[in-house]
C-alpha cells in the first residue's frame, strides 16, 4: 500500500539549483537596502526630516540598521529577523531581498550595501574553502547541532529530507556520527551551556570541515546576543564558514547556504530586490 | 478567606486542586521587597493568580511541590532564577541554570538591573548523581542528538534490580528569554514571544497580545479574529503533521515519512504564502494583526480542501498499518488520574481523559463563536492514543481554517487592529499552542515589560515523561518522545 502511495511523490521534487524554483526565487529573505543605501537618507534636508532620519538606527529591534556618517545608510542581514518594521516605516529606503541567495562566505558579506573588504582576504577565504572542498567526494555527510536554537531551524534543516527539497538527490546525507561528518550546521544563538557540546562535536569531526552558521540567531545571536545565557552567534565558539541569515532561513537557503560552502555555488548569486 | 502566605501555600493550591481549579503554573519576580511568588490556577473562563511576597533577604519557604507535584520543575526553576530554596522539595536540585557550587549568582527575573559582563556558563558537575556504586549505571542520551534535533540530555539511571528512572536535562538551551524580555518596550515583547518556541510562534504572540489587551481594555475587530485562528490552526495542522511524520520515522516507514513531511511543506506553504513567513511571524500584533492574508479566501479554501483530501487518504492508510499501530499500542502510558492531578496540558492530557482546551474553556479572539467539534474522545493515555486525538483534531482545524477564511470575506475594509498601547499594570494571557496552553504572565511600568514570564506547554508537560518511561531508551523512547511533540527551547527559556 505505502509503495504504491510513495510512486506519487515523484513530481514533487524540486530541480533546483540545476532549474528554476518560483517557491525558492520568490522567497522573501532578510531586509535589504534599496538603492544602494543613498536614496532619500542622503536627501534629507529640513530639521522634521532629519528627525525621521535620525530614528533610523532606532528602527531595527535588533540594531541591524546603521547610519553611516555620510547619511548613507547600512543594513546587517546577519542580524535581520525579518520583522518587517524598516520596511513598513521607510518603504522607500529598505526592501525585501528576494531568492534563496542569503548566506555569505563572510560575516562581512552580509552586510547591504557591501562593505569593502579587502579583495586579498576574500581570496585568501575562498582559496582555503576550496581547498578542503576538494578533499571532499561528489557525497556529503552533515551533522546538525542545535545551540540553542527556536525550535523552528530544526524544521526547516528536517525539511531538507523532504520530497521536495530530497537533499540526497544531491549526494548530501545527515549523519549521526561526528566522526563521518564533513559538515557541521549549526542553529541557535550559541547558548553557554551548549558551548561545549559543540566544541566537543567539531573537533570530533575529521579534517576537512565545513562550519555552517545556520540563521540570524546563529550568525549574531539575534534578538538574543550577548546576555549572561547566550553568546552572540556561534562564530564566537567555532570558525564559521558559511552564514546564512533568515528567522529561521528557509529550507532553499540552507540548501543554498550548503551548496556555497561546498564550492558547487558562486557567492551571492545576484539576489533580484523588490520594495 | 484568610490571605495567603509562604506556609500555606502549598496547602492553598492542594485545596484549589482538589476542588477542580488546574494548577498552571509557579513564577516568581524579582521585587525591591523580596520575591514575590505568584501561583497560576485555570478554571473555566479565567485564570486566577494568587501572590505570596517573601520579603528580602528570606531565601527559603515550605515546598509546594509536596503537595501539588505538578509544581516539581517549577520550585527548581525558582530556585535556579532567584536562589530560593524550597524546603521538603523530593529533589531540589537545578534546573535550567545548574552554576559551579557556591557562585552565588542568580539572574533574579523582575529586578530592573543590567548584569553586563555576567557569564553564566552552566556547569553540569554542579548537578548530583543519584545512581553511583558498582553495578549501578547511568547512560546519557545527548544533549547532541542522533538526528537533526532539538539539545537535550536523557539520563538513564538504572539503580540496580529498580526500574530505571528518566532524568532530564534541560538547561543545554537556557537562553536568558526573561531577563530578554525587561526593559523592552511593550510592542517590541511579541516579536521575542514569537521566537520563545518558533514551531508555536502564533500561539506564543496571541497569549502576549492577549495579556497587553487586557490591560489596555482593547476590542480586536473581527477581522483579526479571524486572521488569528486562521494562522493558529494552520499553526496546529503543522505541528500535528509534524508529531505524525517523526511516529512514521520512527517506525521505519519511509514514504509514510516522506508523505507526512510533504504535507506539512505544504502547509507551511500555504502559511507563507499568507503573511510571507512560514511560521506565521509578524501576523499578530498587539490589538489586532499586521495584515490580511495575501492570498483570497478562495485559494485558501481550494488549497485546504486538497490538503485535507490528501492528508485524510493518507492518514487512512497509516492507522491501517498494524505493524505501525503495533508499536504505538501501549507505548508511554500516562494514567488518567496522572493527567489529571498534574492537569497535563494539550493532546497529551486529552489523550489520557483530562481535556481543558484554552480555546473552548476560556476562549479568545475568533473562538467564542466556535462550537467544539464532538471528538470520539480517545482516552487510553498511550502514544496512539496521543496520535488519534490528533488526527481528529486535524478534521477540526481544517473545519475552523475553512470558517475564519469564508468568513473573513464578507468583513472587506473592517479595521485591523485597535488600539493597544498599555503602559502600566499586570495582566495574564493564554492560548492554545500545538502542544497545549501558553500562558503569558506580563507586568508593564512606563510601556515598557518590566516582567514577562512565557510558560509553555512544553514545559508544564516535558515532566511527565519520568511517568510514562518504562525504562527502554532505545525502542520505546522515539515513539514517546514523538508522540509528546513538545519544543524543548520552550522548557528552559
Ligand atoms: S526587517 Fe526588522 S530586523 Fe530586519 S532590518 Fe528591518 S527592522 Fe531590522
Amino acid at each position: 500500500m505505502w509503495v504504491l502511495r510513495g510512486l506519487r511523490n515523484g513530481v514533487v521534487t524540486t530541480r533546483w539549483p540545476a532549474k528554476p524554483d518560483p517557491y525558492a526565487d520568490e522567497w522573501r529573505g532578510p531586509a535589504t537596502v534599496l538603492d544602494g543605501g543613498r536614496g532619500t537618507a542622503g536627501e534629507r534636508g529640513t530639521a522634521g526630516e532629519r528627525g525621521t532620519a535620525d530614528r533610523l538606527d532606532q528602527l531595527c529591534p535588533t540594531g541591524a540598521i546603521d547610519q553611516r556618517e555620510d547619511g548613507g545608510v547600512t543594513l546587517d542581514q546577519g542580524k535581520c529577523i525579518c520583522c518587517g518594521r524598516c520596511v513598513t516605516a521607510r518603504p522607500e529606503l529598505f526592501g525585501w531581498a528576494r531568492g534563496p541567495a542569503s548566506g555569505a562566505l563572510t560575516r562581512g558579506g552580509l552586510v547591504v550595501p557591501e562593505i569593502a573588504e579587502t579583495d586579498e582576504d576574500l581570496a585568501q577565504m575562498r582559496a582555503s574553502l576550496r581547498g578542503r572542498t576538494r578533499a571532499l567526494g561528489r557525497s556529503v555527510h552533515l551533522r546538525h547541532v542545535d545551540a540553542g536554537s527556536d525550535g523552528s531551524e530544526e524544521w526547516e534543516l528536517q525539511a531538507l529530507l523532504n520530497p521536495v527539497y530530497d537533499v540526497h538527490r544531491l549526494g548530501v546525507f545527515f549523519t549521526a556520527s561526528p566522526r563521518h561528518a564533513d559538515v557541521l550546521i549549526v542553529t541557535g544563538a550559541g547558548t553557554r551551556g551548549m558551548a561545549e557540546p559543540l566544541r566537543l562535536t567539531y573537533q570530533g569531526m575529521p579534517d576537512p570541515k565545513i562550519v555552517i552558521a545556520a540563521g540570524t540567531d546563529a550568525v549574531s545571536g539575534g534578538l538574543l546576543a550577548d546576555s549572561y545565557a547566550t553568546r552572540g552567534g556561534i562564530g564566537e565558539i567555532l570558525p564559521v564558514d558559511v552564514w546564512v541569515p533568515g528567522s529561521p532561513p528557509s529550507p532553499f537557503s540552507l540548501l543554498h547556504a550548503l551548496l556555497l560552502g561546498l564550492g558547487r555555488l558562486p557567492d551571492r548569486q545576484s539576489a533580484e530586490v523588490t520594495p | 478567606m484568610t490571605p495567603v502566605t509562604a506556609a500555606t501555600l502549598g496547602a492553598v493550591l492542594a485545596q484549589q486542586v482538589a476542588g477542580g481549579s488546574r494548577f498552571a503554573g509557579l513564577f516568581g519576580t524579582a521585587e525591591p521587597r523580596g520575591v514575590l511568588i505568584s501561583a497560576h490556577l485555570a478554571d473555566s473562563g479565567t485564570v486566577r493568580t494568587m501572590n505570596v511576597l517573601l520579603p528580602a533577604p528570606g531565601d527559603n519557604y515550605p515546598s509546594v511541590t509536596v503537595r501539588v507535584g505538578a509544581a516539581f520543575w517549577y520550585e527548581r526553576e525558582l530556585q535556579d532564577a532567584f536562589g530560593l530554596v524550597p524546603v521538603g522539595h523530593p529533589r531540589p536540585e537545578p534546573l535550567i541554570l545548574p552554576l559551579p557550587n557556591g557562585a552565588g549568582w542568580h539572574p533574579r527575573p523582575g529586578e530592573q538591573v543590567d548584569a553586563p559582563g555576567v557569564a553564566a556558563d552552566p556547569d553540569p558537575r554542579a548537578l548530583p548523581r543519584h545512581v553511583t556504586g558498582p553495578g549501578l549505571f547511568t547512560i546519557p542520551h545527548g544533549p547532541v542528538r542522533s538526528g537533526v534535533l532539538e539539545s537535550i540530555e536523557y539520563l538513564v539511571e538504572t539503580p540496580g534490580e529498580d526500574i530505571p528512572h528518566l532524568n532530564m536535562r534541560v538547561f543545554y538551551k537556557h537562553r536568558g528569554i526573561e531577563k530578554r524580555f525587561e526593559q523592552m518596550p511593550a510592542a517590541d515583547g511579541v516579536l521575542l514571544a514569537e521566537r520563545v518556541e518558533g514551531t508555536a510562534s502564533v500561539a506564543h504572540a496571541l497569549a502576549y497580545c492577549h495579556a497587553l489587551e487586557r490591560l489596555a481594555g482593547c476590542e480586536v475587530p473581527l477581522p483579526a479574529r479571524l486572521v488569528r485562528m486562521l494562522h493558529a490552526e494552520l499553526e496546529r495542522v503543522a505541528g500535528y503533521l509534524d508529531v505524525t511524520a517523526r511516529l512514521a520515522d520512527a517506525a521505519g516507514l519511509a514514504v509514510a515519512t516522506a508523505r507526512f513531511s510533504w504535507h506539512k511543506e505544504r502547509v507551511l506553504r500555504l502559511v507563507s504564502r499568507l503573511c510571507g513567513s512560514r511560521f506565521g511571524r509578524g501576523i499578530v500584533l498587539p490589538g489586532g494583526i499586521g495584515g490580511l492574508p495575501l492570498a483570497g479566501s478562495a485559494e485558501v479554501l481550494a488549497e485546504t480542501a486538497r490538503l485535507e483530501k490528501a492528508i485524510g487518504a493518507d492518514s487512512a492508510a497509516l492507522m491501517g498499518t498494524s505493524s505501525f499501530l503495533d508499536r504505538l499500542r501501549g507505548t508511554g502510558p500516562l494514567r488518567p488520574e496522572r493527567a489529571r492531578a498534574h492537569g497535563a496540558l494539550g493532546p497529551i492530557g486529552r489523550a489520557s481523559g483530562f481535556a481543558d482546551d484554552s480555546r473552548f474553556t476560556r476562549p479568545y479572539d475568533a473562538y467564542p463563536a466556535v462550537e467544539p467539534a464532538q471528538l470520539s474522545g480517545h482516552a487510553d493515555g498511550d502514544a496512539l492514543a496521543r496520535l488519534r486525538v490528533r488526527m481528529d483534531e486535524l478534521g477540526q482545524s481544517f473545519g475552523l481554517i475553512r470558517r475564519a477564511a469564508s468568513e473573513l470575506g464578507q468583513v472587506a475594509g473592517q479595521p485591523l487592529r485597535a488600539d493597544c498601547e498599555p503602559a502600566e499594570g499586570r495582566a495574564v494571557g493564554w492560548a492554545e499552542s500545538p502542544h497545549g496552553e501558553v500562558l503569558y504572565d506580563v507586568r508593564l511600568a512606563g510601556g515598557r515589560i518590566v516582567r514577562c514570564r512565557p510558560r509553555s506547554a512544553s514545559f508544564h508537560n516535558l515532566v511527565l515523561m519520568h511517568e510514562v518511561f518504562a525504562g527502554d531508551i532505545l525502542t520505546d523512547f522515539p515513539f514517546i518522545e514523538a508522540s509528546f511533540g513538545l519544543c524543548v527551547a520552550g522548557v528552559a527559556l
